[in-house]
């Protein structure tokens, strides 16, 4: 390589090297794990320290208001054992909750788990797959 | 219906898969006639898909329940409109319509450029339908969209059945700017195959010189403004319909429209290097071949599944096929890039830093990494679950950390490039053009500071956005004062002749222009804030120099949807100056009602109030509302007009070659600085 395309190289890299840093520590300030509840349990201790988005089915009939927060349960089966297992939620976010947010629709949760078992949420997505799509997959029901 | 739908596409698949063959076959044997008959069969295409999309949108029309795809995206009392963009509404028709607008292109790039370049058209067309070949049979084995509605007996076999009514269109996408948003996303998408094809079939030719990239320039920039349009509208869309008081939330499915927008913007301005100087040859192929790749890589995103997104998007068994074209598609053309590179040398060499070949060089570095950076961040969860076994989200924060910077960075480029000289830029140049621009950005910059910009960034930003604009101004008063003096034209008339005499540099300009303004929109996103409170009837919530005050709570009802219905009273500065309402809808359609939020906004140019009626409280006795003020947000969409403006302005064709002689007795300066600088 040429001397005159050195300069080329060098910008180059230190664009690069400021980027990959920035992205670096991006990553580490809003990075989360993304589990399954029973992924979750099946994580044990780590499931404390980490930062954590969990996906379930909102369980019917469990959201429970208490001005801007919000209790509720999410489920899922798991794959193998077919048992289904639940999560408490306790949603603290300072955001209104999706539209979609309902009973039955597919919510994820981020926040992390506390001590007691019951998991503290600051944001959340929800979406009501299971009325659009799966269905759609699998052929339309006589509602 | 159905069945000329479903033989429509039987025979759309067959006429593609003979149009392959019959051109590539042609240009072997060196057949005219069946090169011409591959020709017709590509032409014939679109007779086929769009009988077969005419057909779906007379079974949404009459709701014919008996089809699958119909009794899932419609209902009887959905309204008319709804029912045509319903065709786009759903996974079967988004892709027949991405296959349709395909085959439109493909026929109207033949009836353009058949005489013009007849020997790399056949190829043209050959890569083409072999898109449209994959496409087709998606059509016809994979996502059909004229199966009919079955149900499903216990021991799973399926009995046809009609549905006495549908499930309803989801009410999200219930909305003007969702009619909209798909097909002019799809428009974007699909077009770069246009430029894609060319740049293949140059490379098999070996015909690698700028005739590829001047034939496919407007192509490319119609691809351009589609796509930079379709992401605004989803954006609009975003804004108006989901309630949480933003636009943009790097969700996957945003993403995916984003990835290909930054590297067709790269190749956009990539190529002008290479008609000037006939360097970046390889890079610019690298770019369109990513661009297109990007664009099928975007449609698989929206469309498997595949990455978590709040789109509520099915798993869906396109997947597969979609990421096996890719690496086909992707494969392809890598070997072809390769085997060809001996033909791809560069004519010239990078010599300053401080010059315009630099500039874009810079502007395709930054514009790829933030491209790469978006990728890696969406598949993230994807590779982390490959390699350790749990899947890992990467979250907001690293979208912004790499790409503010980036686009602030673009920004500069953006006002300093197009004055840069080629090859290397004297320093008396630099004084004269960017002199005065800097002192009167950093002059702005205090006021900035004292009226409360703090945020680094936001501040930044602005600055450069004042010094990038104060650059664009110049140029066209500088190249119309010359003007005026030459013809005796107002100066009014001298920036519209100077415009038009090439269309192409001061579009760019107007292009640059709403890119800035588009930008000023998203800083003022560094300065939200929001309130939430309980209202009864006469109750007030303030928000810096607005109060909302709750006049009336109502219930609507229609056939489609029931809603609350709150009129609040906005003030500025106690001052009455907007009646707002806001609604929670339930829409009825389906086994579920669905509520959905409807905001409601007063925007001006300093800033927008976005009020959320959140719903009732238990009692029922009080709404809950929240209100974000939104700092410059019209600019956003106001940019993005500019932008399209501009666009439309650089398609003209220029008048310069008219009246160049004109010119060149009229200013003899004037042509020489043109040259030096477009």
């Amino acid at each position: 390589m040429k001397r005159k395309q050195l300069k080329f190289l060098a910008g180059s890299v230190v664009i690069i090297l400021t980027l990959a840093y920035l992205a670096y520590s991006g990553f580490k300030e809003g990075n989360a794990y993304y589990q399954t509840v029973s992924e979750l349990y099946a994580s044990k201790e780590q499931a404390f320290t980490r930062h954590l988005k969990v996906a379930g089915d909102v369980v019917p009939d469990s959201i429970r208001r208490d001005g801007k927060v919000i209790n509720f349960v999410i489920s899922q089966q798991d794959e193998k054992t077919k048992q289904v297992q639940t999560l408490s939620v306790k949603y603290v976010g300072t955001d209104a909750p999706p539209d979609t947010f309902v009973d039955r629709a597919q919510a994820v949760v981020e926040g992390q788990l506390g001590h007691d078992g019951v998991f503290v949420a600051n944001k959340m997505q929800a979406k009501c797959a299971s009325k659009y799509e799966k269905e759609a997959a699998a052929g339309v029901r006589k509602s | 219906m159905a069945q000329i739908g479903q033989f429509a596409l039987a025979l759309a698949w067959v006429v593609t898969a003979y149009s392959i063959i019959a051109s590539l076959l042609g240009i072997r044997l060196k057949h005219d006639n069946l090169i011409a008959s591959g020709r017709n069969a590509a032409l014939g295409t679109v007779a086929c898909i769009t009988t077969a999309i005419v057909c779906l949108g007379y079974l949404f029309a009459v709701s014919d329940f008996s089809i699958k795809y119909i009794a899932a995206h419609s209902n009887r009392d959905l309204p008319i409109y709804f029912k045509v963009s319903s065709i786009w509404g759903g996974q079967e028709g988004s892709l027949l319509f991405w296959g349709w607008l395909l085959t439109v292109y493909a026929a109207l790039v033949i009836i353009q450029n058949w005489r013009k370049h007849s020997a790399m058209m056949p190829y043209v067309v050959a890569v083409l339908m072999s898109t449209s070949f994959f496409f087709t049979w998606m059509h016809l084995f994979v996502v059909n969209p004229f199966n009919q509605t079955v149900f499903l007996q216990a021991d799973a076999s399926p009995l046809p059945f009609v549905p006495r009514d549908g499930q309803g269109l989801n009410p999200l996408l219930q909305d003007p700017y969702m009619v909209i948003h798909p097909p002019m996303l799809y428009l974007g998408f699909v077009g770069f195959a246009v430029p894609f094809a060319f740049a293949m079939a140059a490379m098999i030719t070996k015909q690698l010189g700028d005739t590829w990239i001047r034939t496919t320039r407007r192509w490319t920039m119609v691809a351009w403004m589609f796509l930079s349009i379709g992401i605004l509208l989803g954006g609009k869309w975003a804004y108006h319909e989901l309630g949480w008081g933003g636009f943009w939330a790097w969700d996957p499915v945003e993403n995916a429209s984003l990835m290909p927008w930054l590297i067709g913007t790269a190749f956009l301005n990539s190529v002008m290097v290479q008609e000037k100087k006939g360097m970046l040859k390889v890079w610019n192929m690298v770019l369109i071949i990513l661009t297109y790749i990007m664009s099928l890589f975007g449609t698989l995103l929206t469309r498997s599944g595949m990455v978590q997104s709040v789109h509520a998007f099915a798993q869906s068994p396109v997947g597969g096929y979609f990421r096996a074209f890719i690496i086909v598609a992707l494969s392809g053309a890598l070997y072809l890039l390769f085997d060809r590179l001996p033909y791809l040398k560069s004519e010239n060499q990078m010599e300053s830093i401080v010059s315009r070949e630099s500039s874009f060089m810079f502007n395709n570095l930054i514009l790829l990494a933030a491209c790469f950076a978006v990728f890696w961040g969406t598949v993230f969860p994807i590779i982390s679950e490959a390699v350790t076994g749990s899947k890992i989200t990467v979250g907001a924060p690293f979208f912004n950390k790499v790409n503010v910077p980036i686009a602030i960075f673009l920004v500069f480029l953006t006002g300093v490039g197009p004055l840069l000289a080629w090859r290397r830029a004297s320093p008396n140049s630099l004084r004269r053009n960017f002199l005065w621009p800097a002192i009167i950005a950093l002059a702005s910059g205090v006021p900035l500071y004292l009226l409360g910009i703090r945020h680094f960034y936001a501040w930044l930003s602005l600055v450069m956005s004042i010094f990038v604009t104060v650059t664009i101004v110049r140029e066209f008063y500088k190249g119309a004062a010359a003007r005026t003096i030459g013809t005796g034209e107002t100066l009014v008339e001298a920036i519209v002749n100077l415009t038009l005499r090439n269309t192409r540099r001061y579009g760019g300009y107007v292009i640059h222009f709403g890119f800035i303004l588009l930008f000023v929109g998203l800083a003022g996103q560094a300065f939200t804030t929001d309130a939430e409170g309980e209202m009864a009837i006469g109750d007030t919530i303030s928000i810096r120099e607005y109060t909302i005050r709750m006049d009336k709570l109502a219930i609507d009802d229609t056939p489609n949807y029931s809603a609350d219905k709150a009129t609040v009273s906005l003030f500025e500065y106690g001052k009455k100056v907007a009646n707002l309402y806001p609604e929670k809808r339930l829409y009825k359609a389906g086994q579920e009602t669905q509520p959905t939020t409807e905001v409601s906004i007063y925007s001006t140019a300093k800033n927008d109030v976005y009020v959320v009626f959140q719903g009732g409280t238990r009692d029922g006795k009080k709404a809950i509302v929240q209100v974000f003020y939104n700092p410059l947000v019209m600019w956003v969409w106001i940019g993005g007009i500019v932008l399209v403006v501009g666009t439309l302005i650089a398609l003209l064709p220029n008048k310069k070659a008219i009246l160049r002689r004109r010119s060149e007795i009229e200013s003899k300066e004037e042509p020489k600085e043109i040259e030096a600088k477009a």
